[in-house]
């Protein structure tokens, strides 16, 4: 389960993600699909539990979950130089893994973005550019509280998880209606967790 | 006539503060993504809308539609489009590396470490109480920015219709984000386009 890193593969890995950054609509979770038919099932550079794990603790750690990317060009780097007993060149490797793939995620969508806002803040008068915006605020508003929606129903066993849903409704409650520091909430979470109460 | 002192001014111009140079975009989003355990969105709000003001609640749901529309993580997406309005695209620059640099040394720590805490219960249990405050901060986000809608020149009613569908269509019927982006969205698109068409000038209400 290892990458041969020669220039041609790094090439390869950097183009597929590349490819996938103008496709992330919606953020790059949604094309994570097509990463692990690419990086596990075709090229058989990460192991399953690799990939698993690369988005589970990217989802943990603070800061874009498009960090999982970084992750993964890690672990493929790191599987390249012989793993992390290997010594220094395995983690310098994985450093490259984390260059080329967060890199290619990044660089084409962030162009594209930069452009296209300049011209859209530049024309913010233009009556196409202002019904995007009145059109898009109900469905991108809609869209936030089905994430959370969605977010709670992947626990969906009421007499295991309602303690869960219980404290998603208390933390939602507590975010709209006071100004606590969103940090206690999550510290909270953490600690009902860690102690199994939730 | 004497202009009203509550005029209607143009909402890119409404905001009562703005970032102070290129350090404090770095070192403000740098904080943003430190504090957002399970998507940065909510922090963003609360901080860029509520606490440092650099933009109106109307504003923020504007650009939100913006950046969750163009491909790349959104709330990376967003911070792009802060910086790049007031320092150009260097400011577009320090905000997008104050939004990944200081997590990406965290994550990769974290995955050094990994190998020795991925079995315990207690970790696994803290991960699981943390996405459930995630959730819950998501949903309070989305539902503090209802309120911005009162402002919208399709009318609160076609507004809410609009929110509804597309709740149901995504959460309860589980339709691809794509598809209603392209339908529901386009179709909201041309109906304010009609709606903007009417008003001499575009003025909204």
């Amino acid at each position: 389960m290892s990458m041969a890193p020669t220039l041609a593969n790094w090439t390869d890995l950097f183009l597929h993600f590349a490819s996938l950054s103008l496709l992330a609509v919606g953020g790059a979770i949604t094309t994570a699909p097509d990463m692990h038919r690419y990086l596990v099932g075709e090229q058989g550079w990460l192991s399953e539990a690799q990939f698993t794990s690369s988005i589970a603790l990217s989802q943990a750690a603070p800061g874009p979950n498009v960090l999982f990317v970084a992750l993964l060009g890690w672990n493929v780097g790191l599987n390249a130089g012989g793993g992390p007993s290997a010594g220094w060149l395995a983690w310098a490797l994985a450093l490259l893994g984390v260059l080329v793939t967060l890199v290619a995620i990044m660089l084409p969508s962030s162009v594209l973005t930069y452009t296209a806002t300049q011209w859209g803040h530049r024309n913010r008068e233009l009556r196409a550019v202002r019904a995007f915006k009145a059109g898009m605020a109900p469905i991108v508003i809609a869209l936030l509280i089905a994430t959370g929606w969605l977010l709670s129903a992947a626990h969906n066993q009421p007499a295991r998880d309602w303690p869960l849903w219980l404290l998603t409704a208390a933390a939602a409650l507590l975010v709209w209606r006071t100004k606590i520091h969103l940090l206690w909430l999550i510290g909270a979470g953490a600690v009902l967790g860690a102690l199994g109460l939730v | 006539m004497p202009a009203p002192a509550n005029t209607l001014t143009p909402a890119t111009d409404a905001a009562p503060n703005h970032p102070r140079s290129k350090t404090d975009l770095f070192m403000s989003f740098t904080w943003l993504a430190l504090q957002g355990f399970g998507g940065v969105l909510a922090v963003v709000q609360r901080e860029l809308v509520e606490k440092k003001r650099w933009m109106t609640r109307e504003q923020f749901v504007e650009d939100w539609a913006v950046a969750q529309i163009m491909p790349g993580p959104n709330v990376v997406n967003l911070s792009m489009m802060i910086g790049g309005r007031y320092f150009g695209l260097p400011g577009a620059l320090a905000a997008l590396a104050g939004m990944l640099a200081a997590p990406l040394v965290i994550v990769l720590l974290l995955a050094a470490l990994y190998g020795s805490v991925a079995d315990s219960a207690t970790a696994q249990g803290a991960l699981r109480g943390m996405g459930a405050v995630a959730a819950g901060l998501i949903t309070a986000t989305g539902i503090k920015l209802i309120a911005a809608l009162g402002k919208n020149a399709m009318g609160i009613g076609v507004c809410i219709a609009l929110a509804v569908l597309t709740f149901v269509a995504i959460a309860l019927l589980r339709w691809p984000l794509a598809w209603v982006l392209l339908g529901l969205g386009g179709a909201a698109c041309l109906w304010a386009y009609r709606v903007l068409g009417q008003r001499p000038n575009g003025e909204t209400p």
